[in-house]
Parts: structure tokens; sequence; C-alpha cells
């Protein structure tokens, strides 16, 4: 079927690493991001373990030369990851040729609008943060940053699927012709409004998580950014690009079961899988590595394994879950897990599947679990969100 | 017992928001997932809360709700045993 | 080859009375800094079990959606995919959520509200509704958030991924975030006649909320409203490039200035942003027919979709109600419709539609 859409650069901030080659270096050498919480003050910090980054607002301003306190984390590390994603790219000159900037966030500014939401009438110098409520707002002032202009600028929300959308709509756009280039991605600050909202669906582990282990007890919140450059054919023949990998196929789908909840067998995810093989003109037995979802939560792990098991058959491919490594980074966690399939294809490397000890019982199927060096031609990566959200991206070494 | 099945009754239907449920249209035998009341997983939560906020208790697994939020019956009979207020 | 894109039918929820077959004939008349839905009888449409746990974005969605399916005539089965808009998704259970953080001090904090608070809320519960296991997104940029989602689902039309999509845009109005806005003056200080929101000399909107839905096809139906042949949007647009930036999306289209028939415009009454709108109205499309909305949907980031309802219905009904009136030039017959909006001097969008 159709071309992949060219990558030509990538950028990344994460518990477990601020740039590409960090989180490389973590990725191989078994290096977690996962901690107690200390730059949140909340009652719980004694029963959750997160994937925090390591820099505080303050050096994040710092190193972007923003004055205090005007952005929120959010934006703090959607820009520096941005700022990467461009670089590599050789973009200097971002307004010369048509470029769109798609955005995924869950959270957008929440953690600033937590902290003085009952500030505002008393203390006018925390009113910058109340558009910030607007999750929208995040992306207008990464877009402003970067200095993109007369342009299309988006942002989409369909929670911990929200950044794999956005590569799917910037594939999109640049196969139907409406951009030369776009950036895509997301960012997600940790936040009193995310940790207590998941506490209230009890599905927080209280340890390292653990997935697709028969034990799990739950997910680890994380907060991330990760941006791509994609680039139609045109600019990377003009340009001589150094293209990273393809964008090769891409496909949504709804469960349609519960709000929250994950259908037992995964319909959704089945048909996610399946759309994007479709799209990328491939069979399930293309497929070389999976870069699951896997949360480590009972239902999604259940339910993904599932629905692997009924997309491909007995011969379920390599497949491991990185949350491990960096916790569930929400909006974010689309693109990390893009960067990470990208750095597999570039290194034919499978990163582990860390913390696994014990198979399900539901099924026979186990994750990689080791550092794996595999010759890579293509890989397949789960995003699953509330609201019956789900989604599949299929990356390839070859156009 | 019976008062306290009679308050529970009370604060499913306004907990939950069962607007068109009656109090006495609620047994105290009924099942209150499924077929009964027709509660779901997100019910069951918010039902969790409520045994903590009202009486003390906290349950750390949602699978232990299943057993105790079966009935009206079996919530009293749970809460009673267990409740520190 | 491109396949043509159709709306085949519109449903609203918004501060008229427009949950009902009728063109604007009564217009409710406020004076007031916020407006609030004149809302149908939610029962009507949503049953009590469905609606318990339903925040009023869900249940103005719901009618608006339900509305504009039986409009087209399609069946539930027959949606390919839901793609909706929303600023601010339902931020009213997003704030309680926020405020019982606080005020619990962490503790004995429930899951319903956290649930609704996701922004894909509305699109994830249509899908529940009606089980549509299709493509399902939702927009969250500000006053694009609409635009955003009739491009996607104009893009899957022309390509034929999908044949029939539901497309809406939501927001609600909410107390706090109300009062956050008044204190930056985005909100009118002083109430303001709705027939008077242009003369006003103020800053700052009336705010307001809606639910706007409308399926869209590659296939023309009898209900047909209008074609869509365009849509761009510009997240910055200084003043002095607007004019050329609408010749450069006419022209793309093979079109000039000359051959709109109606240029339906933003116009929200805040003195220091309008002047984007007076640039179409008094330089390029001063001798065309014009036509404003605000004033009868308030402002809020998803107010495109009433303006998108009111161009949709005029290219229908051959006929501008005059409380929309921006000038009393008029067409025989009303072929092509431009809308211009934006918010605040950001988000700007141009949505050409044609009479089917």
């Amino acid at each position: 079927m159709g071309k992949g859409v060219a990558i030509t650069g990538m950028g990344i901030i994460s518990a477990i690493g601020n740039n590409v080659a960090e989180n490389f270096t973590s990725l191989t050498s078994n290096k977690i991001g996962i901690s107690k919480i200390s730059q949140i003050d909340t009652i719980h910090k004694d029963d959750i373990m997160v994937g925090e980054i390591g820099e505080t607002n303050t050096q994040l301003e710092q190193r972007l030369d923003i004055a205090e306190n005007q952005w929120s984390r959010t934006v703090l590390i959607g820009t520096v990851a941005a700022q990467e994603a461009l670089a590599e790219a050789g973009i200097s000159d971002i307004n010369e040729v048509r470029t769109g900037f798609i955005s995924g966030t869950t959270v957008g500014g929440m953690d600033k609008s937590e902290q003085y939401f009952y500030d505002y009438p008393e203390n006018p110098s925390v009113r910058q943060h109340i558009t910030g409520l607007h999750a929208g707002d995040s992306t207008n002032k990464i877009a402003k940053h970067l200095g993109l202009k007369e342009s299309f600028v988006t942002t989409i929300s369909t929670a911990c699927s929200s950044s794999a959308n956005t590569i799917m709509l910037g594939a999109r756009m640049i196969q139907s012709g409406q951009l030369d280039r776009v950036i895509v991605g997301g960012t997600d600050s940790l936040s009193k409004f995310t940790i207590n909202g998941f506490k209230t669906l009890m599905i927080l582990s209280d340890t390292y998580n653990t997935p697709f282990d028969n034990d799990r007890k739950g997910l680890n919140l994380g907060e991330a950014a990760a941006y791509l450059v994609l680039e139609s054919d045109a600019m990377v023949e003009k340009n001589k690009k150094n293209v990273l990998g393809y964008v090769k196929g891409y496909g949504n789908a709804n469960d349609a079961f519960h709000q929250t909840a994950s259908s037992e067998n995964g319909d959704g995810a089945v048909l996610a899988m399946e759309k994007a093989l479709q799209v990328a003109g491939m069979k399930p037995e293309d497929i070389d590595y999976i870069n699951a979802h896997g949360t480590a939560t009972p239902n999604n792990d259940l339910s993904e394994g599932r629905a692997l098991i009924r997309v491909f058959d007995k011969k379920v491919p390599h497949f491991s879950s990185t949350k491990a490594f960096t916790g569930h980074t929400l909006a974010a966690a689309g693109a990390v897990e893009a960067v990470y399939s990208v750095l597999a294809l570039q290194n034919d490397t499978i990163f582990p599947n860390l913390n696994f000890k014990t198979p399900m019982q539901e099924f026979g199927i186990c994750p990689v679990t080791e550092l794996k060096k595999k010759k890579l031609g293509t890989v397949l990566s789960n995003s699953f969100g509330f609201g019956g959200n789900c989604s599949t991206l299929i990356f390839s070494k070859e156009a | 017992m019976s008062e306290l099945k009679q308050e529970l009754k009370e604060k499913i239907i306004e907990q939950l928001n069962l607007e068109d449920v009656a109090v006495d249209e609620i047994q105290d035998n009924d099942p209150l997932f499924g077929e009964g009341l027709g509660l779901d997983s997100i019910d069951a939560l918010e039902l969790i809360v409520m045994l903590d906020k009202d009486y003390g208790i906290k349950l750390a697994d949602p699978k232990e709700g299943r057993k105790i939020f079966e009935s009206v019956q079996t919530m009293a009979a749970y809460i009673e045993e267990n409740r520190s207020r | 080859m491109k396949k043509s894109v159709y709306i085949n039918s519109v449903g609203s929820v918004s501060a008229q009375k427009t949950f009902d077959d009728g063109f604007l004939e009564n217009i409710e008349q406020r004076s007031d800094t916020v407006l609030a839905v004149v809302a149908p009888n939610y029962k009507d449409y949503i049953p009590p079990a469905a609606a318990r746990r339903m925040a009023k974005g869900i249940k103005m969605s719901t009618v608006s959606a339900k509305n504009a399916m039986q409009g087209a005539g399609v069946d539930e089965n027959e949606i390919d995919a839901i793609i909706v808009g929303t600023g601010l998704g339902c931020i009213g259970d997003s704030e309680k959520f926020v405020s019982d953080i606080i005020d619990n001090n962490e503790q004995f904090l429930t899951p319903t509200r956290f649930i609704q608070s996701s922004h894909n809320t509305v699109a994830g519960q249509i899908a529940l509704g009606i089980g549509c296991k299709g493509y399902n997104f939702t927009y969250v940029h500000s006053a694009v958030s609409f635009e955003s989602a009739v491009l996607d689902a104009k893009m899957q039309l022309e390509q034929n991924e999908a044949r029939t999509i539901l497309v809406g845009g939501v927001d609600e109005l909410v107390d706090h975030h109300v009062s956050t806005h008044r204190l930056i003056g985005h909100i009118k200080e002083e109430p303001v006649d709705t027939m008077s929101v242009l003369k006003s000399g103020t800053s700052g909107a009336v705010f307001s909320e809606g639910a706007h839905f409308f399926v869209l096809s590659n296939q023309k139906r009898t209900s047909c409203y209008a074609e869509l042949m365009a849509l761009k949007t510009f997240n910055t647009l200084s003043p002095g490039q607007l004019g050329d930036n609408v010749g450069n999306f006419l022209k793309e289209q093979g079109l000039t200035e000359k051959a709109i028939d109606l240029i339906v415009l933003g116009y929200n009454g805040d003195v220091e942003f309008d002047g984007y709108y007076d640039i179409l109205a008094k330089g390029p499309f001063s001798e065309t027919p014009q036509a404003y909305f605000k004033h009868l949907s308030g402002e809020f980031d998803t107010a495109s979709g009433f303006g998108f309802w009111v161009a949709n219905k005029i290219l229908k009904h051959q006929r501008i109600p005059d409380p929309v009136k921006l000038n009393d030039l008029h067409r025989v017959t009303f072929e092509t419709v431009l809308i211009y909006n934006q918010y605040r001097g950001e988000n700007h969008s141009l949505m050409l539609l044609k009479k089917c």
C-alpha cells in the first residue's frame, strides 16, 4: 500500500534522560527512572512510585531562558523536546515551508491550575496561569516559542493515546499534501490531578511496575515530552535529509466497552492493530518487534495480551513494554515509545521488559526481558486510553 | 442493622445518582451489580470511597469489593463487623 | 480522485432555542455577561440510567448528536467515526475534582469526576452509547478545536477512508472558569443586550456554552445542507496579513472575493479584537451580504460550531434570519458562504461552504 512518511528528527525528555542519547543509554543499561516523588507535595508520596524528570522547573526555565513561573511544567518539558527534534532535523527556519505542529496532552497546565486554583482573586502575579487550564494553551506556547507563524497548529487529547494520534494525523496530513513537514508528539507533566485521579481508579502500584507479570499491581505514573519531525518525500529529497525511519502504518479504533477499562478480549486493540497493518500493507508476520502499551495494570495487560494473540495467532513477535523504565507518561507515552521504536530500528535492538518474573496465568506469551540484538525492519507500537481509545503505529526502516 | 441498611440504601441512591430509584424499591438481598440495580465497576469504586469516608474502612484491592457489595445485606454485615466510625 | 464532502444534517444546543427544527424565529433576548444554553428536556433524549453520570457537556452533546443523526436519517451503525472538538472538555467536573483535591486534602475522592475530566469523554461516551468501534478523535485547541475536527473528517471522507462521520464541538459554562476569566478581562464587566453586543464599546466577550454536531458524508443525502469545500486554520495572523491569506485561500478554490454570496463573521463585541472582522467586512467584502452570530450564541471555544450551524441553515433555507444580518445586502440565491473566526487575535479559521 502507501509509502511511509519519513521521520527526520526526534526529541525527548523523560525520567530516564533529558535527550534522545541519554534515553538510549538508559534503555540499554537497565537504568530505570522510577522513584519516590520529589517535586510534588502529595499525601500519597509514600504510597506511590513515579517516573519523574530530574530537572526542576527552575532548571528548565534557566535552560530555556524563560522568566520564572510563567509556564506550566508541561510547556517547559514540551519545549525542550520539540527543540531537540527540530535541531536533529536540521531545521533552522521553521516558517520556510508549510510546517504544522500537532501536540497531545491530557493535563496541559493543570500543575499550575491546581496550585493556584484559589489564589487568583487575591494574587494577580499568578494570573498568567488562568488560561493554562486550556489544554491547547500548552501547544500554543510551544509553537510560539518555536517561532511558528500562520500555520496549522492543533492539540489532540484522547487520554493515553493522545500523542500516538498526533503521529497518525501528522502522517495523514503529509500524505494528503496539506503540509510539507510537521512536528508531532506530546507532553504531560505530573500533577496532583492525575495522581489522585488514578488513585481513585485504584490502578496505581505502590512499588516498581511489572508489565505483563502475573502479580502486577498497577502502573507508575510518569512525566515526559517527546516530539518527532515528519517530512514529505519532496522535502527529504530536496534537502538530502537523513531519514531515521518511517511511519508506515497507523490505526485508531474504539473499544466501545467501558469508560476507563479495556474489554476482556481487547476488541478495540485488535481493530487498531489490524487497521495499522492494512494501512502499512503488511501481514502480521511482517512485524519484527512490538513495543506494547503494557501499563502493568491487571486490566490492560490481560486485554492487550489477548489482543496480541488474536492478531498474531500463535506467532506473537518479540514484545516488551518500556513502562518499567519511564512509568506511564499518559499523553506523551505514544510519542515516547515512537522514539524508542525508531531507536530500536536504528540499532537493531529490542529493549527489555524489566521487572517481569511470572508469566500470566491466562496465556502463555512472555515479553522479552533482556536487551536483545535482532535485525529489525518493522516495529509496531500500541497506545490505549480512556474512552476506549486504541491506537497502533507501525514504524519501518525502509520506506 | 436495619437502620444501617436503610442508611445504605439512601446513600447508594444519592452517591450514585440513581434518580429513578426509590429506597423501598431496593430489597436487602437484591443484587446491586449486574441484573439487580445494574451498578458497574465505577460504582464499585464510588462505594469503596463511601466505606472509607463514612465508616473508616479501607479496601486496598478493588476485588475485595465484589463480595462485600453483593447486596445491601452483605454490605451492612461487613460494615457492622469492620467499622471504625 | 478526491470525493466531495457533504453536511447532511445539523444538531444544536445553544444559548438560543436551537434544539428543535426552527431557525432563529424567536430570539432569546438577554442582558448579561454570561449565557447558559436553552436546555432541552434531557429526559426526552437520555434514559435516566445512562444520564446519571453524565456531565452537562455530555448531555448537550448527546441531544445534539441524536438530532443530527436523526436529521440525516442515518442509523447508529452507519457512523464510521466520531470526531469531537472541545476547548475545555467537561470542565465542570475537572474543576470540581481539583477543588475536591484541595478541600479534602487529597482524601475521599471519587472516580466519576476524574473520568469525566478526560477531554475525550464526550467522544468516548457517544461511541459507547451507539456502539461505534470506529475512529474516535478529540481536538482540544481553543478556538480551532471544532475546525480541527471538521478538517480531520474532511480528509478521511475525501480519501474514502470513512463514508459517514459524526463531527461536533462542545463546551460548558462553569462558575470557576467564569470567575477566573473575569479577573483577566476576557469577560465583559457590564451586561450587554443581545442585539447590542457589537455596540458595547467595551473589551471582553459574553461567555457561553453549547454543543453542535453534524453528520458529514461523502454521499449526499436528501437532507443535505451544504457541501464543505475548504477549511484552513492559522495559529497566528497579523491584521496586515489577513486579507492576503483570505484571498489565497479562495484562489486555491478557484474563487475570488466577488464569488462569495455571504460572509459569516465571528464578531463578539470585544473592541480589542473585532478589528480583525472589520478588515474583511469593510474591505474586500464590503459589497457582500454579511452575517454575525456570537451575539446570539455567546463566545466559547467551539462557538464557531454555532456559526457553522447558521451558515448551513442559510444555505439550506436560502434565507438569512434578520437577527444575524450585519448589512442589508442581498443575493437572489446563496451559493457560496465563507465563515471567518478568531479568538483574541489567535487561532484564526476559514471555512468555505457551497449550496448542495
